[in-house]
């Protein structure tokens, strides 16, 4: 019932702040110097005023500003996002075609750095004193100080010209015409590649804030306690310490999580994954405000949807918090 | 000096000759590249490169051109003209047909340039406004009957300047929604397959192509790759068959060059032979003074910038008309590097060290780096230039509102002056919001008066000594500055055969391609 209500109020919410997301892009877009009519007469090579006339007019870019704002948010009052002026194909529909793959990989990143982060990051709490745990925070801070594209392009370097042992780019190999299991595995093969490169930026985040928030509920009183109640060390580290060291992590897998449509660009450029992100350079790059709008607005409710989630989390971690305090 | 590109182009041109003619072998699917992605499909109504490249497989037009640019006969057999240049007769193939089926007809060719490409299409508009009526004599016969002689109307029949396109299925449509946009309809030797966006557009061959076993392919696959070093290794990894031109940076060419099976031409290029300029604004500033664009051009070490970012390839341009370019005056005096010469000029008109704009081309690193070449050698004779990096929407626009002092830019040359280079010069090109018009705004009456007459005049004799004289106006001008003609090479492995056979290369090319494996 609790949560019934929390969710209903954010939600009402969320509608708000979405509404002022897209006016804000709105305005945002229109600042940018160049108007998609004349990128695509300039790819063109040659124009005459009549070709951009037409385009501009097809395109309801000859409108006033404001009448192009309301026809804009009265089409997505009803879910319509219009259409990609480059790409003559409704914006809806290019993007649910390149959602699944880009879910695919931010998924498949969030979790392994979720993963691995908090182990890694338990391991060397544990060993705080010992070579081991030194060499995993060492791992941790230069993961987190490479660029991702340089990430990207020595792991093509070594795994895909070197060794030969995975697709350098790509979601599936072109012309092998696999389907069913093979297509699967296909794509897992295609997946290790970005989905690790991925992966390792927030995994060392992870690594760095669990170790320390460990360390940090160890200190704590009711550990002492617990030690003093003979549990043993193992589950002390289990059920007092990670636990208690979860609501930071939480709050950065929110926003990691928040993150996982539109912040995959690089890594989906360098290894030609066809995502959203790809997506919204390609859109931005063109001036294609629709498609542009319609990425932006897919991304900011991703971002609420999230933020919802992980304040429901919190309360599964930690019964203490409740609503309104 | 030559580059060892250049040596190994050269040297592969003797072997190529050379060579004894073998056997076609039947099947074989090509991976290449397509970049960057292409917006849509439909020739005509799309005139952008990468749709050239990728459906100029899929379409055909009435002609080829071959890499001297002499026609050869595609949906045409042959042709002729009327003696006062007015008439132009062509006669149609009667074996053609659509990719669904149905039979080609002079009425389509009567609908695309009458009807589809009036409507859509500016580089065919260009021509059409010297056409005062087209007509089907018959089922497979056309005539063109201009309103004077133009000359270079017998050039602009390329399948991606004016695409025959499909009557039964555009004729009372709404062109542009039209629902087979998505599945493009042509006569060529290839069918559209699929294309998954972001990954690959894939062509099956056209089994009942009326050319006699062609194509010998069984498709293309036309891989999309956003990244250039990616690419680059995509070649390098195996699992790309063939570089088209400009799909690999300038410096990654060298390294893929000499990997083993590796083959490499800079043929393929004729028809467009893209010529890189730098827009001087002859408006405002120390540009409009003819003395400051004449220093730029003495300022300018072009065969360092050919050299050394271009591989040795391409050509130094002599003036305004390129190599590929009919009727080039190789009387004039040429711009070489002087720096002295430069500074001369400029104290003479007594520039006094105001700042200049450098808008680089947004196309990728060569461009950066040539744009800091120049930027280099103008500083070196005391002109104070800043580079003003924009995307390609902020380059657009600043161009389209002469908004800059200089500005690097490349146009294509269509074959023919009247088609590639007069716009670049005529007066009554000057109009705001385009950057590929007569951007610098040069005006000069003389220059208007030879151009337009020499569009029109008749016959060749007529026109060739108008364009000599109109050559030494603008060297003595210097409207604008005349970088390079760009040398772009395709870069394949060499057990891909007869890859390039005509003036635009791959654009049309895998008709005739076969694999040796």
């Amino acid at each position: 019932m609790l949560y019934a209500r929390l969710i209903a109020s954010r939600l009402f919410k969320a509608v708000i702040v979405l509404f002022l997301i897209i006016i804000f892009n709105f305005f945002l877009i229109q600042m940018a110097p160049g108007d998609p009519a004349a990128i695509m007469a300039g790819e063109a090579g040659a124009t005459d005023a009549e070709f951009l006339r037409q385009l501009t007019e097809r395109f309801g870019l000859d409108q006033p500003l404001h009448v192009q704002l309301w026809r804009y948010v009265s089409g997505v009052a009803m879910l319509d996002f219009g259409f990609s002026y480059r790409q003559q194909v409704p914006v809806l529909d290019l993007i649910l075609e390149r959602l699944p793959a880009t879910l695919l990989l931010t998924g498949t990143a969030f979790v392994l750095s979720l993963v691995l982060g908090i182990v890694a990051g338990s391991l060397a709490a544990a060993r705080v004193k010992k070579p081991s745990g030194s060499l995993i925070m060492a791992l941790a801070l230069v993961f987190y100080a490479t660029p991702l594209f340089w990430v990207a392009l020595m792991a093509v370097v070594l795994f895909s010209v070197y060794l030969d042992w995975l697709p350098a780019y790509g979601m599936y190999t072109v012309g092998a015409g696999h389907t069913g299991l093979a297509m699967a595995l296909d794509v897992g093969k295609h997946l290790i590649l970005p989905a690790t490169t991925l992966a390792l930026f927030f995994m060392a985040i992870y690594t760095r804030m669990t170790r320390a928030s460990m360390l940090e509920a160890a200190q704590q009183d009711y550990v002492k306690t617990a030690r003093a109640k003979g549990l043993a060390p193992r589950v002390i580290q289990r059920r007092h310490v990670l636990r208690n060291a979860l609501l930071p992590i939480i709050t950065l897998a929110g926003l990691q999580a928040g993150q996982m449509v539109g912040g995959a660009i690089l890594t989906e450029t360098v290894f030609a994954w066809p995502g959203i992100g790809r997506l919204m350079y390609e859109a931005l790059q063109q001036r294609d405000y629709n498609l542009l709008l319609g990425i932006f607005f897919f991304s900011a409710a991703l971002v609420i949807v999230f933020n919802i989630v992980t304040d429901l989390v919190y309360r599964l971690a930690d019964p203490r918090i409740k609503e309104g305090s | 000096m030559k580059t060892p590109l250049a040596i190994t182009i050269a040297a592969a041109a003797l072997t190529a000759t050379s060579a004894v003619a073998e056997e076609p072998r039947e099947g074989g699917v090509i991976d290449t590249i397509i970049q960057p992605e292409p917006p849509g499909l439909v020739l005509g109504m799309i005139q952008n490169a990468p749709t050239r490249t990728v459906a100029g497989n899929i379409y055909e037009g009435l002609l080829r051109y071959t890499t001297d640019l002499e026609p050869m006969p595609q949906l045409a057999e042959s042709w002729e003209v009327s003696d006062d240049g007015r008439t132009w007769t062509f006669h149609l193939r009667d074996d053609v047909s659509w990719h669904d089926g149905e039979h080609f007809t002079a009425e389509d060719v009567v609908f695309s340039a009458d009807v589809f490409h009036r409507e859509l299409n500016p580089s065919a508009r260009a021509v059409l406004q010297h056409v005062e009526s087209i007509e089907a004599i018959d089922d497979y016969t056309v005539a063109f009957t201009l309103k004077e002689p133009f000359g270079p109307f017998l050039i602009s029949f390329e399948a991606g300047t004016f695409t025959m396109v499909p009557k039964h299925i555009y004729e009372g449509t709404e062109f542009r929604d039209n629902e087979a946009n998505n599945h493009p309809i042509g006569t060529g030797p290839f069918e559209f397959e699929k294309w998954d966006r972001g990954t690959v557009i894939q062509l099956v061959k056209n089994e009942d192509y009326y050319e006699e076993d062609l194509p010998y392919l069984d498709g293309i696959n036309w891989h999309i790759i956003p990244d250039g070093a990616s690419r680059a290794v995509a070649y390098e990894n195996g699992t790309i068959d063939v570089l088209p031109y400009g799909t690999v940076e300038n410096f990654d060419i060298p390294r893929l060059t000499e990997m083993d099976n590796t083959c490499v031409t800079d043929h393929g290029n004729e028809y467009f032979s893209p010529f890189a300029m730098l827009w001087m604004n002859n408006r405002e500033g120390p540009t409009a003074d003819k003395r400051f664009r004449q220093a730029v051009m003495y300022a300018m070490d072009r065969e360092f910038a050919r050299n050394v970012l271009w591989n040795g390839l391409g050509t130094v341009p002599l003036g305004a008309f390129g190599s590929n370019a009919k009727f080039q005056n190789e009387d004039l005096a040429p711009f070489d590097h002087d720096p002295d010469r430069a500074r001369e000029l400029l104290d003479e008109m007594g520039y006094d060290g105001e700042e200049v704009r450098l808008l680089p081309l947004p196309y990728g690193e060569t461009w950066t780096r040539w744009a800091e070449a120049v930027q280099q050698n103008l500083k070196e004779v005391g002109i104070n230039v800043r580079t003003e990096a924009t995307d390609v929407g902020g380059w657009n626009q600043r161009l389209g509102d002469w908004d800059y002092d200089l500005a690097f830019t490349y146009l294509y040359q269509y074959g023919d002056p009247a088609l590639g280079i007069s716009r670049t010069y005529l007066s009554s090109n000057i109009e705001k919001g385009s950057p590929w018009n007569n951007v610098e705004g040069y005006e000069n009456p003389k220059v208007d008066e030879l151009f337009n007459q020499a569009a029109t005049a008749h016959p060749e004799a007529k026109r060739e000594a108008l364009y000599q004289e109109v050559q030494e106006i603008l060297q003595e001008d210097v409207p604008v500055g005349w970088l390079l003609e760009l040398g772009f090479p395709t870069i394949y492995r060499c057990d891909v055969k007869n890859l390039v056979t005509s003036g635009v290369g791959v654009n049309d090319g895998f008709k005739d391609a076969w694999l040796d494996k």
